[in-house]
């Protein structure tokens, strides 16, 4: 018998005569908020991210003044093209969570790959107003699984040397957010 | 009201006071005390120890005993546990045995319950002029989920000073058979738990169990500390009268 | 599940009594677990659907375990569609050889991993050793542990059991190029850690790794972690290997929406983790595969009451808040599995032959706080007991338990031992002989009073 075939028998009979379990739902997929920017651009903070609230027609002169003189990656742009020296590069999002205050990337258009929003040591994001929603359940609801995601939340950081937070170990060390409003 | 005391083995064999305690404390409160003659033991030990078939016989001895009672009011927030979280469970659903213990177990309060839910009175007419500390034990705090009951028994309680005991939710390190099967860690929590009650400079802990009080005054008293152990029973049933 | 793991060799009770004597340990231990609690409950606390969350977390869970065998056959459809490969491995040794042939396939001698359970429990390293391979551990606990030639003590955090200044002396020891000035400064180390493996990272062709959640419906895997290093290994090398237990399913993409909460917060007592990576099958001209392990866990499958260790999703809530855990330390469970979670995972995996193991479900004082803390409500108290009453006793506890069984179900019988424990009661020495001795080492033992309760009803109330 193969392993698969072993495996998938010994858990039938494991489970042979288990009364199956109606799944609850209680909890909320949804939350009231009056101010979504406000909310996440709150949390954002409270990961040391740096969080810059804008009229989006003010957003390009922000970014010109935060890549000046940097090696800076531009997924949608002309921007340096080399990862294993670039100093950072400039996002979108697909989506972002009020209450955790997360961006995700999928790696669409204006997102890079993923290794892109990795390798270098610092990350500008740019989300819209309309992308912030306000729950984790919101936000699984619009993303799509078939693609790469990578959920952000603040720099990076470690809880290993006695279990309290530490900014920045592998991934880029400094996260700046443009909420364009 | 009728009311059982069950005792339990512990308070029956070692604290006879707490029983006295709730005999007389329950009377002042209008209540007719019985005590059923056959009781003997709930069953944890021998069930919490690995002794199923032994805690199995206790248990139903117990439903034998306590059956068509009103109320059955036990001074032990561990034991009361025992009886209605764990006794549900010992039994094979839609058996006798089953049926005996859903009869029975609905009617078993631990002290604090029965005064603050059934009688409803949290001003007993005590009086007990010391400092006091609180340790809530963890079957009466995440088995019975008795929650602040017995500590607004004791507020009301003249001449008493209550002193919250810091990391109060943590366990003494008692744990039954625990106490003697893993003794160093059992010590170790015990020490901990010992140096948060002397930070509070009360002169009396209290609990609503006997045994975890069993194991954090043995270790108070090897310690020289002074510092003593009573039951909620006890300082309840306390008045100006007897001072 | 492989019983080599020597953490310590002797039972439960040995090994925590040498712990308690380390206060190195004992303050390490406290401080960083007192730590979290404060943090986790903060977040938790935040969260009004808090139990809500923990009641859809725990149905989903047993939802999918009921219906395990179907959803696996659907996460392979959905896997393979998206280009991955599945394997399926009934133990250590068969996931063992998968990896370390998939690896010889790539022709490479060396692969980075990400922090996984599953991995450290069929000791993968050691297998890939044997067979020529190098694997270099990632995650700063891990690498802390690994460098420290060292056993992991914590499912979160392996090297909770270090402090600082005790990390800085193993990085000076074994880092070849870490400057001899190094602070024990917690960012410092964490610098120190990033450009150790930076290179290592950017030249590796191999990962390997674990996974947080596998989702049926779509195919997809998730890892949740903090530093990047997963986000380094999932997304860099050319092969991606993932060896993932069976019970680390969830049937439908929707169902990340509760444990996307319910983990960071009862794990790193976060509002979410820094990273959370999810891929479908083979990603960006990567090659995937996906190792399913069985290796014991269809054998808890099939136990009514220990199934429930099954929904585990690896938070460490339980032994965060564990009072026992607090003061024995994880390398006294002397598996990869300790805590609460360990004390009924694994003598369920590996059975009870071994003195240690045996031991594991009396380490436990029944308090009730692992269960309360469980994010898919775990009722591992209950798991405890039941595991009792299957362990081997000893002769001379059985035959005491049976006498005080026989005693105390007849109250004649009981009032007789008690009056006969009043007569000698001036006589009960100090310190008591025998197993006893246990409990008068630190502690007096209360007096036996003149007459018990029911002599004294008997007296008094029976007119």
């Amino acid at each position: 018998m193969s392993a698969r075939d072993e495996i998938l028998a010994r858990i039938g009979k494991a489970v042979a005569g288990a009364e199956d379990v109606e799944i609850p739902r209680h909890y909320r997929t949804t939350q009231q908020a009056d101010d979504l920017v406000g909310l996440f651009a709150e949390r954002v903070d409270d990961y040391r991210a740096i969080v810059h609230v804008l009229p989006a027609a003010e957003v390009p002169a922000k970014i010109d003044e935060l890549v000046a003189g940097r090696r800076m990656i531009r997924p949608d742009g002309d921007g340096w093209d080399d990862l294993n020296t670039a100093d950072g590069v400039v996002t979108t999002c697909a989506v972002a969570i009020a209450e955790t205050g997360t961006i995700v990337l999928d790696h669409g258009p204006g997102q890079g790959t993923r290794a892109q929003t990795l390798v270098p040591d610092y990350h500008v994001c740019v989300v819209r107003a309309d992308q912030i929603v306000s729950c984790v359940p919101e936000a699984v609801a619009r993303l799509a699984p078939a693609r790469p995601l990578t959920w952000i939340s603040g720099p990076s950081a470690t809880s290993d040397i006695e279990l309290n937070r530490v900014e920045g170990v592998h991934g880029p060390r400094t996260l700046e957010v443009i909420i364009s409003t | 009201m009728r009311v059982a005391l069950f005792i339990t083995c512990v308070n029956d064999t070692l604290f006879p006071g707490t029983g006295k305690a709730v005999v007389s404390l329950l009377r002042r409160l209008g209540c007719e005390v019985d005590f059923p003659a056959a009781q003997t033991c709930c069953g944890q030990m021998h069930v919490n120890t690995g002794y199923r078939a032994e805690g199995v016989r206790l248990a139903r001895h117990f439903t034998e005993v306590f059956a068509g009672y009103e109320a059955v009011v036990a001074p032990s927030g561990s034991c009361a546990a025992m009886v209605r979280e764990q006794y549900p469970k010992l039994a094979k659903p839609g058996s006798k045995g089953a049926a005996a213990i859903a009869e029975v177990v609905p009617r078993v309060y631990e002290l604090s319950e029965f005064l603050i839910d059934v009688l409803k009175v949290e001003d007993v007419g005590a009086y007990f002029p010391h400092r006091v500390t609180y340790h809530p034990t963890c079957h009466s705090l995440r088995g019975l989920h008795l929650g602040d009951r017995p500590t607004r028994l004791l507020q009301h309680v003249r001449g008493l000073e209550l002193v919250p005991l810091p990391g109060a939710e943590e366990c003494c390190g008692f744990g039954g058979t625990f106490a003697v099967k893993n003794p160093a860690v059992s010590a170790a929590m015990g020490a901990d738990k010992t140096r948060n009650i002397l930070d509070t400079g009360a002169e009396v802990l209290c609990a609503a169990d006997n045994s975890c009080l069993m194991h954090i005054g043995g270790t108070l008293s090897r310690q020289k500390t002074g510092v003593r152990t009573m039951h909620l029973a006890e300082i309840l049933a306390s008045t100006e009268e007897a001072q | 599940m492989s019983s080599t793991f020597l953490g310590m060799p002797g039972d439960f009770p040995k090994n925590a009594e040498k712990a308690v004597q380390n206060s190195q340990l004992r303050y390490n231990l406290r401080k960083a677990t007192h730590t979290i609690r404060g943090k986790r409950a903060s977040v938790v606390g935040e969260l009004p659907d808090w139990q809500e969350l923990r009641a859809a977390g725990k149905a989903i869970k047993d939802h999918t375990l009921r219906n395990l065998d179907r959803y696996l056959v659907q996460l392979e459809e959905s896997v393979t569609r998206a280009g991955g490969t599945v394997h399926w491995a009934r133990d250590a040794a068969e996931a063992n050889r998968i990896v370390a042939g998939l690896v010889k396939a790539t022709g490479e001698t060396e692969v980075v991993k990400v922090k996984s359970m599953a991995t450290q429990e069929i000791e993968l390293n050691q297998a890939l050793a044997a067979e020529g391979i190098t694997a270099y551990e990632t995650d700063l606990a891990e690498l802390i542990v690994q460098l420290g030639d060292d056993f992991p003590s914590h499912i979160l955090v392996p090297a909770i059991h270090r402090n600082r200044s005790e990390i800085r002396e193993i990085f000076l020891d074994k880092m070849p190029k870490v400057p001899d000035n190094l602070t024990d400064d917690p960012p410092a180390l964490a610098e120190a850690a990033r450009l150790h493996l930076r290179e290592r990272f950017l030249k590796s062709k191999v990962a390997i790794s674990g996974a947080n959640f596998m989702v049926a419906e779509t195919g997809t895997l998730v890892v949740l972690e903090s530093e990047g290093n997963g986000r380094m290994c999932l997304t860099l090398p050319r092969t991606l290997i993932s060896v993932v237990g069976i019970e680390k399913l969830l049937p439908t993409w929707r169902d990340l929406e509760v444990f996307l909460q319910l983990l960071p917060r009862s794990s790193t007592g976060e509002r979410m983790n820094p990273y959370t990576s999810m891929w479908t099958g083979a990603v960006e001209g990567q090659e995937f595969h996906l190792v399913l392990l069985d290796n014991g866990r269809t054998d808890v499958l099939a136990d009514e009451v220990g199934r429930q260790a099954l929904r585990c999703i690896r938070c460490s809530a339980c032994l965060n808040v564990c009072p026992v855990y607090e003061r024995a330390g994880g390398h006294a469970y002397g598996s990869v599995y300790p805590g609460p979670i360990g004390a009924i995972l694994t003598p369920q995996l590996r059975g009870m032959g071994s003195e240690l193991d045996a031991s594991l479900p009396y380490a436990s004082s029944l308090c009730g706080a692992c269960y309360e803390a469980c994010p898919v409500a775990i009722d591992i108290p209950e798991v405890l007991v039941d595991l009792r009453a299957k362990a081997p006793h000893s002769a001379a506890e059985r035959a005491g338990m049976k006498v005080a069984g026989w005693i105390l179900n007849d109250h004649e019988r009981l009032a007789r031992a008690q009056r006969a424990a009043t007569k000698l009661r001036k006589l009960v020495p100090k310190r008591l002989p025998g197993p006893l001795s246990a409990w008068t080492d630190t502690r007096d033992v209360p007096e036996i009073p003149e007459e018990s309760f029911r002599d004294w009803w008997e007296r008094n109330e029976r007119a």
